[in-house]
């Protein structure tokens, strides 16, 4: 499945600035993982122990993976995955 | 001595004191940080009470150099009543009660003290356009500060706030942009906005500066209490934002001695149709499962995803504290209680955080000799829905036989029990 990840601005420095990173996958852990195997550096900044770190909010179509399956949510072709900063609001 | 840097609450990174709001090594939320250690508490003290009746008087604790800043708008916030309200404590058997009335504030909620310092941190790094994503209390003191200021201005709502709401953002000439979704919904659209608009969303890239105006609340309460601590705070929780700030303020007047005593206890307020930070309290979580659907009268605290919310647990456990809910019908039963005992009307968040100090006094987790304040944060003209159905009118004939007959006649039948 191919799809879009969108990379938030404070992460672009470690993604040579790109915004959009196009990459395959079956569900959103696979495409992230396939966002961190071209830009290793973002790895250790989302995520901890494998899981996502607790101000990150990633979206599938919108709509919050939390509830949906996670990481193991799955995806369609044409999906945008986006990642956000859980810190805004209030 | 003064301002030092924006640094990450997770990983302690720093950065500059520009507008932005995220680590770039770790995506925690940031913070102004401060060096205080140079300021004399006595010398402190004295420039405090000769300071200016508001927010302003505490310039030495936002995040400005050299006392109230030139880029503050003309709309001063702060130094609200703290009333002490004997007859609300001895309802609920308590000995000491003081609310803080913070809708006493130019836009009528506590939100005026944020924007106050958020506005005058847009001016001073040179924005010309603030905008902000709100459950309603936001855009009504955003709109109204940037009118004030000469800033224009995008105000973000969920398009099915109350009415009062909107027309009380609206009048001020903003543009009014209602969303149709929840305010998770709002506050995300918003995020993506920020990095491309280079306009100051207060709560979003401004958010370490605006969130700081919050701490004016603690030192007002020490201030009015006669440079004392509460024992206990009882204070609604959307954001989390409010809720740790006031920690943050208490513990930085401890710190310089301007204040003696223990941090009060904290107890955080939620309403049971959007209750996130509650609910990971009750289940010993430290980070808290966002609500998706949130369905309760009190809008103004209808945040589904809180930013703040592990902070807030934090707080309220290592406080000795605790985050409760309460239902619509005690929401409306809170904004009575108050309004009845007090002479203070307030909205519905209010209603809530009157409720979970009832639940509280009703569970005896709170002993007789302490002193606590509960925080009112907002108008009651402004969720006047939420109390139509609470009262009656005695609707009569011009005349002393129609007042006899219907008013008197009703308050006899009242005060006996039977029905009129």
């Amino acid at each position: 499945m191919a799809v879009t990840v969108k990379i938030p601005a404070q992460l672009r420095i470690v993604t040579d600035d790109e915004g959009e990173i196009e990459v395959d996958g079956a569900t959103v852990g696979d495409a992230l993982e396939a966002v961190f195997d071209r830009h290793e550096d973002l790895r250790e900044r989302i995520t901890e122990n494998g899981d996502l770190r607790r101000f990150v909010n990633v979206y599938v179509g919108g709509e919050d993976i939390r509830f949906k399956d996670g990481l193991e949510t799955e995806i369609s072709d044409g999906d945008e995955v986006q990642i956000l900063p859980a810190v805004a609001g209030g | 001595m003064g301002l030092e840097s924006l640094r990450c609450k997770e990983c302690g990174a720093e950065y500059p004191l520009d507008a932005r709001y995220v680590c770039e090594q770790c995506f925690g939320p940031l913070e102004v940080g401060y060096d205080l250690s140079g300021l004399d508490a006595a010398e402190t003290k004295r420039k405090i009470q000769a300071g200016s009746r508001g927010i302003w008087r505490y310039s030495d604790f936002l995040p400005f150099e050299g006392g109230p800043p030139a880029s503050r708008g003309p709309l001063e916030p702060g130094l609200t009543p703290l009333i002490r309200t004997d007859r609300l404590a001895e309802r609920l058997g308590l000995r000491e009660v003081w609310v803080k009335n913070d809708a006493a504030n130019p836009t009528h909620s506590f939100k005026d003290r944020v924007v106050g310092v958020a506005l005058a941190k847009a001016r001073e790094l040179g924005f010309e356009t603030v905008a902000c994503a709100s459950t309603g209390n936001l855009a009504n003191a955003v709109a109204a500060h940037a009118a004030a200021a000469g800033l224009d201005s995008y105000v973000f709502v969920p398009c099915d706030l109350e009415e009062q709401k909107l027309l009380a953002t609206a009048v001020y000439g903003t543009t009014l942009v209602g969303v149709r979704g929840t305010y998770d919904d709002v506050n995300r659209l918003c995020t993506q906005l920020s990095e491309t608009r280079g306009w100051a969303f207060v709560n979003v890239n401004l958010r370490p500066y605006y969130a700081e105006g919050s701490k004016t609340l603690a030192y007002e309460t020490v201030e009015q209490l006669g440079w004392a601590m509460p024992d206990r705070v009882v204070c609604p929780i959307a954001s989390g934002s409010l809720f740790t700030k006031l920690g943050r303020g208490f513990n930085e007047w401890r710190g310089l001695g301007l204040v003696d005593g223990e941090l009060p206890r904290f107890n955080g307020a939620q309403a049971t149709g959007c209750d996130p930070v509650a609910e990971a309290f009750g289940a010993g979580n430290e980070t808290c499962l966002p609500r998706q659907d949130p369905d309760t009268i009190a809008k103004s605290l209808a945040i589904g995803n809180p930013a703040d919310g592990p902070y807030a647990l934090e707080l309220a456990r290592s406080s000795g504290g605790g985050i409760d809910s309460v239902t619509d019908a005690e929401i409306r039963e809170g904004i009575r209680l108050l309004a009845e005992t007090t002479g203070v009307f307030t909205e519905t968040a209010g209603g809530v955080t009157t409720a979970v100090l009832a639940k509280l006094a009703k569970r005896g987790d709170i002993s007789p000799d302490e002193r606590v304040v509960v925080y009112i944060t907002g108008e009651g003209l402004k969720t006047l829905e939420a109390t139509r159905e609470l009262f009656e009118m005695h609707e009569i004939e011009p005349t002393l036989e129609g007042f006899e007959t219907v008013v008197e006649g009703d308050r006899a039948a009242a005060a006996t029990g039977t029905a009129s």
